[in-house]
C-alpha cells in the first residue's frame, strides 16, 4: 500500500522547509523527503532578499546595494520568481519565517537591508542575520577589532578589516591574527573549534596553565584590544550553544561580540537547518531523509505518486498535492549534459540555449545564463511546458529550482526559497483541504 | 661597448629556460626575459607526455630516436617532475594492422623498449580500456610537469647567476646596422619579482648574443629587426578530467589523428589534441567541437569518458616551423624537428639567432646545441653539464624517501606535497609556524605556498604553477580566496585583491569549456561562493562613489540616532534598554 499524504514535498532545504511548514500550518498532512544533504551548509545562514537589482544597461553594473529590497521587487523583470508571489507573499513568507526562528535571527524590526562583512572583507546586504552577526553590522559606527586564527585560512583579520576600511565602512576595523587555543591540529576541522567552545574544554595556555576554552581564547583576544567596542570572529563560536559562548566571551572583555559568516561548512548555514527541522518535528511533518524520488506515476494531467528509493526498496509515495524544491545546479534539482539543461525528476520543461556555449558569460562575475536555469512556473507557481500550460494539476516548485533569478548577483537566495516555499506551501494545503472537502461531499450523503 | 650581459634569451619556455641553464652552468652571463609567467606561452599548454619516441617510430625515426634518449635523461636529472606511468600503444578492430607491425619494427629499430599485450593484458594494466581493444604495445611513455621542469630550470639558473625577469614584454629588438645588440622590454611592474599596481617601467637590455626562443611568436620578434621567420604556429586542444581514467598513457595505434592521445597526470586525465594552423598565437577560436571530438573520440579507446566529468579545457600552440619553400599542407605534416636559424648565415644580421619547431620531450638537447652555437659564435670553450646535473628538486630522491614521515604533514597532503617538491621538501616543508591545508584538492600547504610567493611576488597564477594550488576538481572555487590570504601582509590588501581577481578570471577561462553536468554544478557554486557569500561581484571597495552606510539596518537597538552615541554603546546598556537580547 501506498504511503498517503496531503501534500508531499521533495526537498529539504530552505525552500522545502518552509513550503512543508507553510502547508502543515494551513492543517494539511504534510510529509518531506530529502535525497542528499542539504545545501544548506554552503550557505552563509544570512536571509538575502533582494540586495542588488539586475543591471538594464549595456555595462551589467547592477544596481546596489538597495536600502529597501521590497521597494525594489516592481522594478524587477516579470518573469522573476518575486514578481510571480508578489510583494504582498514576500512579506507575509518573511513573517512566517520570523515566527519559525525566533529570536535566532534579527533585522525584522526595519525594512531596509543590513550590511554584514563578509569574510573575504567586503560587505553584502541581506534582510535577516542571525542574532550571533548582529554585532557586525558595517552600519554600527563603532569601531571593530576582528580576530583570526593562525590555522584558519578561510578568513585572515588584518586583511579583511583593510578590506572593510576600502570599502568606505564608517568605523575603524583592525585585524590580529592569534593562535586558537586548544587547537593542535593544522588542519582541525571548523567544528573542532566549535566543540571546543560549547564544552568549554580545558585547555592549555601560551604561559602552561589549565583553563576553560572560551576563557582561553578571551584572554588571548583581550591583550589586543585597544578601546574597540565590538570584536568578530570567523563563525567557528560554537555548533550547539553559540549564544552561551558568545556571552561568556562578552563577558570576559567586556564588549560586543560577533561572527563573520564563511564559507562551506557553514556552521551558521548548518545552525538554520537545525532550526528548521527541529519546526517541522513541531509541526508534524514526517521528515525522511536519503531517499532519492526516483520514479514517479501520472494519471491524467496528475501526479499520481512518486517512488521513492528506501534502501534499495522501492515505495510508493501518493499525496494530493506535490511540492517540487530540489534545488538549482548546486543542489542538483537543475542537472546537464553536454546537449541539455533537465529537470531530473519530471523532466518539467527547463528553457536553455541549445548551444552551451551560450550557457555562460565570458567574464566570470558577468550575467550568466546558466544561473538563471530552472523551470518557469504559472501563477501557482506550477511548473509550465514548453507551450505554456502546467506540466502537472498538482506540482508546485518552490526555492532554485526556479528559473528566472540570479540569486549570487540579486543577493536573493534565501528570500526566494521562503516566498515560493511559503506560496507554494500555501496553495498545496489548500488545494488539498478542496479535494478533502469534496471527497466528503461525495461520501457524507449516503 | 661593454654589454649588460653575455647573453639574452628572449622566452621563459622549456626551451629559453633549458638555455638559460645550460649557459649559466658554463660560466656565461644571461639575462632571460617572458613577457607573462613562465611556461605561459606554449610549455604550460601542452598534455604532459614525456615521450617515449614511439609517437614518431614510423614517421620520424630521428625524433624518436632523440625522443628515448632525453626520456632516459630526463628521468635522472628531473625525476620530481616525472611519473613513470608508462604507454601504450592500443589497436582497435578498425586500425590497421600492418600499422601496428611498423610500429612495434620502429620502436625496435629506434632502441625503444616495447612489448605486445593481447587485449586482455592489456585490460588488466588499464581496465577500462574498450573491450574490444584487440592489441598494445607497450612503451616506456611517461606524464611530466611541464610547470615545474621549467621553473626548476630557471632556478637553477638563477642559482648559477642568471637574472630571469617575467612579466617583461619585448618591445623592441635594438638593431644597428646589421647588428642585433640587444631589446628593450616593459616590466609589467619594475624589473624583479612582479607585484600587482606596482607601475610598470622600460629598459634596455643589452647583450653579446640574442637568443630567440619565443617559439610560435618568434616571426613576430623577428619583425621588429626585419627578419622573417617563416613559423606556422599550430593550435591544438587539451581537455582535464576530474580523476585519473587511467594510469597509463594510452596512445591510439595509426598513423595520424586528432584525438588519440590520454595521458594521466597528478590527480588528472588529459584528452589530447588536434593540430590546427593559426594565423595569430595570441587570438585564435576555442570551439566547442574540439572539446567534443576528445570526448568522443577518445572513448573509443576508453568508454567510461563519454559520461565522465571533465574540469576544464585548454589550447596550446605549436611553434611548428619549416624551411621556406617546403610547402606541406596539412600541419600534421610538418616535422616536429627543431631548427636552429642562424641570422647571421641566413640574413646578414649579426648578434642574433632563433630555435623554432621542436617538442618539449627534448628541450634539454635542443638547449644544448643552442648553448653549443652561442659558445662558438662568443668563443667561449665549456662543455655542456646540463644531462649530467640534476634539477633543483632531483637532488637526492633516495634520501628524500627517507627522510619524509617527520614534516607534521598527514598523508596524503605529504606524498603530494614531496612530489612536487622532490629533494626541497625539508627545506620548504620545515617550519614551526602553523601549516593548514590552503588547497585541499591539491593538497598545498602554507609552507608551499608560502615558498612560491617567495619565488614570483604577488602572481598568483605563477603560485599556481609552481604547487598546482586552485587545479584540482574545484577549479579554485574553494582556495583562491584562501590562496590570496596568504600574500597578506607582505602586500598590502588592494595587491591582495587584484592578485585574487587575476587567478579566479584565469580559472573561470578554462572552466568555461566543462560547463555541463557536475562542473557546471560546481561553476554555480564557486559563482554563488564569491558572488553570495563573498559579494565579490559587487564589493564596494572595487568601485566608485561612496556608499552611504547610514542609510542601512545599524541593528534594531540602534534607534534614529545611532550614528550619534553607537560610539558610546556598551552590551550592558544595551542589555538594560532593550531588554529584548538575552
Amino acid at each position: 500500500m501506498a504511503i498517503e499524504d496531503d501534500v508531499l514535498v521533495i526537498g529539504g532545504g530552505i525552500a522545502g522547509a518552509t513550503a512543508a511548514l507553510s502547508a502543515a500550518d494551513e492543517g494539511a498532512d504534510v510529509r518531506l523527503v530529502t535525497h542528499k544533504e542539504s545545501t544548506l551548509r554552503n550557505a552563509s545562514g544570512l536571509i538575502d532578499v533582494l540586495g542588488y537589482l539586475p543591471s538594464d544597461d549595456a555595462d551589467g553594473a547592477s544596481e546596489g546595494p538597495l536600502v529597501d529590497p521590497f521597494a525594489a521587487i516592481p522594478d524587477l523583470p516579470e518573469t522573476h520568481p518575486y514578481r510571480t508571489v508578489g510583494v504582498e507573499a514576500v512579506r507575509e513568507a518573511l513573517a512566517f519565517f520570523d515566527g519559525i526562528v525566533g529570536d535566532a535571527y534579527l533585522g525584522a524590526h526595519t525594512d531596509d537591508n543590513a550590511l554584514v562583512p563578509t569574510h573575504g572583507g567586503s560587505i553584502k546586504p541581506t534582510a535577516r542575520y542571525p542574532r550571533s552577526s548582529a554585532a557586525g553590522l558595517a552600519s554600527d559606527r563603532r569601531d571593530a577589532l576582528l580576530v583570526g586564527f593562525e590555522t584558519l585560512p578561510t578568513f585572515e583579520g588584518p586583511l579583511a578589516a583593510a578590506h572593510l576600511e576600502a570599502a568606505g565602512v564608517p568605523f575603524q576595523a583592525r585585524g590580529v591574527t592569534l593562535s586558537f587555543p586548544g587547537i593542535v591540529r593544522d588542519d582541525a576541522k571548523v567544528t573542532r573549534y566549535a566543540h571546543l567552545l560549547d564544552r568549554d574544554e580545558t585547555v592549555s595556555t601560551a604561559t602552561g596553565a589549565e583553563t576553560g576554552a572560551r576563557e582561553a581564547l578571551a584572554a588571548a583576544v583581550e591583550a589586543h584590544l585597544e578601546g574597540e567596542k565590538r570584536v568578530g570572529f570567523p563563525a567557528v563560536l560554537g555548533d550547539e550553544g553559540p549564544d552561551e559562548v558568545r556571552a561568556a566571551l562578552e563577558a570576559h572583555l567586556g564588549v560586543d561580540v560577533f561572527e563573520v559568516p564563511m564559507g562551506p561548512p557553514s556552521l551558521p548555514g548548518l545552525r538554520l537547518e537545525d532550526r528548521l527541522y527541529a519546526a517541522l518535528e513541531t509541526a508534524g511533518v514526517e521528515v525522511r531523509s536519503g531517499v532519492p524520488v526516483v520514479d514517479y506515476e501520472r494519471d491524467d494531467g496528475r501526479i499520481d505518486r512518486v517512488v521513492v528509493d528506501r534502501n534499495g526498496a522501492e515505495i510508493p509515495h501518493r499525496a494530493d498535492q506535490y511540492v517540487l524544491a530540489t534545488g538549482g545546479l548546486v543542489g542538483k534539482g537543475v542537472e546537464s549534459n553536454r546537449e541539455r539543461v533537465i529537470e531530473p525528476i519530471f523532466d518539467c520543461h527547463v528553457p536553455h540555449a541549445t548551444d552551451r556555449y551560450d550557457w555562460f558569460s565570458e567574464d566570470a562575475f558577468g550575467e550568466h545564463p546558466f544561473a538563471r536555469f530552472g523551470v518557469v512556473p504559472d501563477g501557482e507557481l506550477r511548473p509550465r511546458d514548453g507551450s505554456g500550460n502546467a506540466e502537472f494539476q498538482n506540482l508546485r516548485a518552490a526555492g532554485a529550482v526556479l528559473g528566472g533569478y540570479d540569486y549570487a548577483a540579486e543577493k536573493s537566495g534565501a528570500g526566494v526559497s521562503i516566498a515560493t516555499g511559503y506560496v507554494a506551501g500555501r496553495h498545496a494545503a489548500a488545494r488539498a483541504t478542496d479535494a478533502r472537502l469534496a471527497t466528503n461531499d461525495e461520501v457524507t450523503p449516503q | 661597448m661593454a654589454r649588460d650581459t653575455e647573453v639574452l634569451v628572449l622566452g621563459g619556455g622549456s626551451t629559453g629556460c633549458g638555455i638559460a641553464r645550460d649557459l649559466a652552468m658554463r660560466g656565461l652571463e644571461v639575462t632571460l626575459v617572458e613577457r607573462g609567467n613562465l611556461t605561459e606561452g606554449t610549455t604550460g599548454r601542452m598534455h604532459g607526455l614525456l615521450h617515449s619516441g614511439g609517437r614518431y617510430a614510423v614517421s620520424d625515426r630521428a625524433s624518436a630516436r632523440e625522443c628515448i634518449e632525453e626520456n632516459r635523461v630526463l628521468r635522472e636529472i628531473a625525476g620530481h617532475c616525472v611519473e613513470e606511468t608508462g604507454g601504450l600503444f592500443v589497436k582497435r578492430p578498425e586500425d590497421s594492422d600492418d600499422y601496428f607491425r611498423k610500429k612495434l619494427e620502429g620502436c625496435r629499430d629506434c632502441d625503444i623498449p616495447a612489448r605486445v599485450l593481447s587485449g586482455r593484458e592489456a585490460r588488466e594494466v588499464e581496465p577500462y580500456l574498450a573491450k574490444d581493444v584487440e592489441r598494445a604495445i607497450e612503451v616506456p611513455d611517461g606524464a611530466v610537469d611541464p610547470f615545474r621542469l621549467c621553473v626548476a630550470n630557471a632556478v637553477d639558473a638563477e642559482r648559477h647567476g642568471a637574472r630571469i625577469e617575467t612579466h617583461a614584454e619585448v618591445i623592441d629588438l635594438l638593431r644597428e646596422g646589421d647588428d642585433v645588440y640587444g631589446v628593450e622590454v616593459r616590466h609589467d611592474s619594475g624589473p624583479g619579482k612582479r607585484t600587482h599596481r606596482a607601475p610598470g617601467t622600460t629598459e634596455e637590455i643589452t647583450a653579446d648574443y640574442v637568443v630567440n626562443a619565443t617559439g610560435a611568436w618568434a616571426g613576430q620578434i623577428g619583425a621588429m629587426a626585419d627578419l622573417e621567420i617563416e613559423v606556422r604556429p599550430s593550435k591544438g586542444v587539451m581537455t582535464i578530467m576530474n580523476v585519473r581514467q587511467v594510469d597509463t598513457v594510452v596512445n591510439r595505434c595509426r598513423p595520424k589523428g586528432d584525438a588519440d592521445i590520454v595521458v594521466p597526470h597528478e590527480t588528472t586525465a588529459i584528452l589530447g589534441t588536434t593540430d590546427e594552423e593559426v594565423e595569430d598565437p595570441d587570438d585564435y577560436p576555442e570551439e566547442q567541437w574540439e572539446v567534443d571530438q576528445m570526448i568522443d573520440t577518445l572513448a573509443e579507446l576508453v568508454p567510461i569518458l563519454e559520461e565522465a566529468r571533465t574540469i576544464r579545457s585548454f589550447w596550446g600552440v605549436r611553434p611548428l616551423y619549416e624551411p621556406p619553400g617546403t610547402g606541406t599542407q596539412d600541419p600534421t605534416d610538418i616535422t616536429r624537428d627543431f631548427f636552429l636559424l642562424d641570422h647571421d648565415e641566413r640574413d646578414g644580421v649579426a648578434g642574433i639567432a632563433s630555435i623554432v619547431g621542436g617538442k618539449f620531450t627534448t628541450y634539454r638537447a635542443m638547449a644544448e646545441e643552442i648553448a653549443d652555437h652561442v659558445c662558438a659564435e662568443l668563443g667561449v670553450d665549456a662543455r655542456c653539464r646540463t644531462a649530467d646535473e640534476a634539477l633543483p628538486g632531483s637532488e637526492n630522491l633516495a634520501d628524500l624517501e627517507n627522510a619524509m614521515d617527520d614534516f607534521g604533514l598527514r598523508s596524503p597532503i605529504a606524498r603530494r606535497s614531496k612530489q612536487r617538491l622532490g629533494s626541497r621538501s625539508r627545506e620548504v616543508l620545515e617550519t614551526d609556524e602553523p601549516n593548514p591545508v590552503i588547497c585541499a584538492c591539491e593538497g598545498v600547504t602554507r609552507a608551499e605556498m608560502q615558498d612560491a610567493i617567495e619565488q614570483s611576488g604577488s602572481d598568483l597564477n605563477a603560485v599556481r604553477i609552481r604547487t598546482r594550488a586552485s587545479m584540482g576538481n574545484c577549479q579554485g572555487g574553494f582556495c583562491t580566496q584562501e590562496m590570496a590570504h596568504e600574500l597578506h601582509p607582505e602586500y598590502d590588501e588592494p595587491t591582495v585583491r587584484d592578485a585574487l581577481d587575476e587567478l579566479y578570471q584565469e580559472r573561470w577561462k578554462g572552466q568555461r569549456h566543462a560547463l555541463w553536468g557536475e562542473q557546471l554544478s560546481q561553476a554555480m557554486l564557486s559563482y554563488a561562493l564569491h558572488a553570495t557569500t563573498l559579494n565579490r561581484d559587487s564589493d564596494p571597495a572595487g568601485r566608485d562613489g561612496d556608499l552611504e552606510y547610514g542609510a542601512f539596518d545599524a541593528g534594531p537597538d540602534a534607534g534614529p540616532d545611532a550614528d550619534a552615541d553607537a560610539t558610546d554603546r556598551t552590551p550592558l546598556d544595551r542589555r538594560a534598554d532593550g531588554g529584548e537580547d538575552r
